[in-house]
């Protein structure tokens, strides 16, 4: 068993360590990005799964904050998959047909540096609470 | 490792647990199984939430959705619905009491919105039993920077500048505490934690050792590097099994990492902490009875000077520190001094966790910072009076404090307000009353309590607080007259300024709390022999309404004394020399007609 010996383990430790407590720990944090996936039926059938896989891997290998979290059904089942991205302060965006090639644009422009992209769904409805 | 997508908190406090809060992980665990998802999403058994009103608690990371009373049952439409199909589970979510809402995420609930947690950062957070969750939330950093970067004397200091007090009673300075024990020269000291929590209705050091063990050995560990002790000890009651069990596998993992024993972190200091049971007796919570119960002695107090500081356990110094206050030291090394006194009051730094209890809508644990008001807590943290009744007043400091009332709602709530009204900050038990509780009988009820827990070394607190209880008896029952309240204040202010403990000390605060705040209350009882609240049975009649009584019978078939009677299809009697005020009449009669007067 791995014996802390020194305050250089204690640090490995707790890198190693924080990563896997990260997603309650960005539940904790404020004003971080929001991405919610849509992950009903169509969604997943239509490879909802994978995009938000790779786009988890991503922004952290980028080093950014996102939280991810799962909806069901968000109604566009035509462009499924479907994302809602919400960066801090601003309303949320809903992109549709996001495939693994979208999902790095969507990273690297609108996450990134608030630049819109193509594939935006205009929201038709509004909701009640968060 | 795949990095899961999401994780489901279960609490597992004693509140929950016997809610088989184990049951509904299990079953999380096990569905998840079914579903091919256990590596995608994990399930951890946590601290206690504080929202025990509404137990056992589900918490979803990172949406932060808050199930509220779920039962093992449960769990799989948990599963299927949230996890599977991303829909929150309505019904199991917690409805805001005012608009009648469900709440999907606990950032939005009354609850949590004023509170702030700091000795409570993890409960409900990490795996109290996994010490690589609690290094991951920033765990032993604190240790790690006091034996690397800080001196015993720097250490102490921080402490000092903080502004640190006492959370078990008193609210003495922790760092000057430390400081005078680094000043006592001798071949051993020690560290003692006080777990004996005896407060009835208080249970957060509780919760902190079974949601946050690590914390509290960490801090005991400063503790140790501060005043140059190496062993360490917790007295812990023997009815906390579950605290017991989660500090002995942290004690046990502590090791196992290097974290206690020998040379730790390769910094040449050794630290080794044991555990003590104690048998739960309430005075074993003041430092010098605890210290003789933990030499093997009786639990009694003695005479300070010489402070267990300067002569504790075997006879050397000993610093004592609560478990709550402990649970403050690591963050407290890690964000600074100045971080620290800038929240609360002037002369209290900090947060308080305080346990609710009573007439109130939010049971619960929860965290404030100093300088909160009762109203805040008791109507936008607690979710107001049960059942929309009228506030009366709470007791705070169990035993040893007092009761404050409407004119209190608005004070700033800390150690010298509370003093100044009559009352104590104690362990932070709150119970809340309202019109249905008697202000002599809650008197009375904790005069009991002392009674039953006093040491009995001393004259006044042993003798003293019989009497009182003896004089409240009286005035219950009908019997009491106007020289026999004058006996209680006196009385009570001779206890006070003359027993050996603090305990001792405090006794009489209910009483004298009481007859100030409620003297009304006191003069109704003795002068027209009534309890307004219908509390004190010996000053209640049972009376049935001539004109309601439609003459079923139901109550005349259901008096276990046959105390009342009547003819079939008659207005009944109640013969008030039968009848033992047992209720049981009142719940039977379905057309309102029997009041109590």
């Amino acid at each position: 068993m791995t014996k802390i010996k020194s305050l250089a383990d204690l640090k490995a430790m707790k890198q190693s360590v924080q990563e896997k407590i990260d997603t309650r720990a960005k539940g904790k944090a404020e004003g971080l990005v929001q991405v919610k996936i849509a992950m009903a039926t169509c969604g997943i059938a239509a490879g909802a799964k994978n995009v938000m896989d790779y786009m988890m891997s991503e922004t952290e290998k980028r080093g950014m904050d996102v939280v991810f979290t799962q909806t069901g059904c968000m109604g566009y089942c035509h462009a499924e998959p479907t994302i809602e991205v919400t960066l801090p302060g601003k309303e949320p965006i809903v992109f549709g047909y996001v495939d693994l090639k979208k999902a790095d644009e969507i990273i690297d422009k609108y996450i990134k540096d608030g630049e819109l992209v193509e594939g935006i769904i205009p929201v038709n409805y509004e909701k009640i609470n968060n | 490792m795949a990095k899961f997508k999401m994780h489901l908190l279960v609490c597992g406090g004693t509140g929950c647990n016997a809610s088989r809060s184990q049951e509904i992980a299990a079953n999380l665990k096990s569905s998840l199984k079914d579903n091919g998802l256990e590596n995608e999403v994990q399930v951890i058994l946590t601290g206690c939430f504080g929202f025990c009103e509404k137990g056992p608690i589900v918490k979803v990371m990172p949406d932060n959705t808050f199930y509220t009373e779920v039962k093992p049952e449960d769990a799989i439409e948990i599963i299927m619905e949230h996890v599977v199909k991303g829909r929150k589970v309505t019904r199991l979510l917690y409805t805001d009491p005012e608009n009648k809402q469900h709440v999907a995420d606990s950032k939005h609930m009354g609850f949590y919105k004023k509170q702030m947690r700091i000795a409570l950062r993890n409960c409900g957070y990490i795996d109290p039993q996994n010490i690589e969750e609690y290094i991951g939330a920033d765990g032993y950093t604190a240790l790690a920077k006091c034996l690397g970067e800080m001196t015993p004397e720097q250490v102490i200091n921080e402490i000092k500048l903080s502004g640190l007090r006492g959370r078990g009673g008193g609210g003495f300075p922790t760092g000057l505490k430390w400081e005078i024990a680094s000043k006592n020269h001798a071949d051993q000291k020690y560290v003692v934690c006080n777990a004996d929590e005896g407060d009835p209705g208080a249970f957060m050091d509780r919760s902190i050792l079974e949601g946050d063990p690590h914390t509290v050995l960490e801090a005991m560990a400063i503790n140790g590097f501060a005043i140059g002790a190496t062993k360490g000890l917790i007295y812990i009651r023997a009815e906390y099994p579950l605290a017991i069990n989660r500090l002995l596998v942290a004690i046990d993992q502590a090791h196992e990492y290097g974290l206690l024993g020998e040379n730790i972190l390769g910094s040449g200091f050794n630290f080794d902490i044991e555990l003590r049971y104690g048998a739960g007796a309430f005075v074993c919570g003041e430092e010098t009875a605890l210290i003789h119960s933990m030499e093997g002695q009786r639990g009694e107090p003695t005479f300070k000077p010489p402070f267990p500081a300067q002569s504790g356990y075997n006879k050397k110094p000993t610093n004592v520190n609560n478990v709550e206050t402990y649970a403050n030291i690591p963050i407290i090394i890690t964000k600074g001094a100045n971080w620290f006194n800038k929240i609360g009051t002037e002369k209290s730094k900090g947060t308080k966790v305080f346990a609710l209890a009573g007439q109130i809508n939010n049971v619960g644990l929860i965290e404030v910072p100093m300088g909160i008001t009762l109203r805040e807590i008791i109507f936008e943290i607690g979710g107001g009076i049960k059942g929309g009744r009228e506030f009366k007043a709470v007791q705070t400091g169990g035993p040893s404090g007092g009761c404050l009332t409407n004119k209190h709602l608005d004070t700033p709530i800390d150690y010298d307000n509370l003093i100044a009204a009559g009352s104590m900050m104690g362990s932070g038990g709150m119970v809340v009353m309202d019109e249905t509780s008697c202000m002599v009988a809650i008197a009375k009820f904790y005069l009991e309590f002392t009674v039953e827990e006093s040491c009995g070394k001393c004259s006044p607190c042993r003798i003293g607080n019989k009497r009182l209880h003896e004089i409240l008896e009286k005035i219950t029952k009908g019997n009491g007259t106007m020289e026999d309240l004058d006996t209680l204040t006196n009385l009570g202010r001779v206890i006070k300024d003359t027993a050996l403990c603090g305990l001792g000390q405090t006794s009489p605060n209910p009483v004298l709390s009481t007859i100030e705040n409620f003297y009304d209350e006191y003069l109704e009882h003795i002068k027209d022999k009534k309890c307004r609240a219908g509390v004190c049975k010996s000053l209640m009649q049972y009376v049935i309404d001539q004109e309601q009584c439609v003459g079923c019978t139901a109550c005349a078939r259901n008096c276990p004394v046959n105390a009342i009677s009547g003819e079939k299809k008659m207005p009944h009697f109640i013969n008030t020399e039968l009848c033992i005020k047992c209720g049981a009449c009142i719940e039977k009669c379905k057309f309102n007609a029997i009041s109590i007067c």
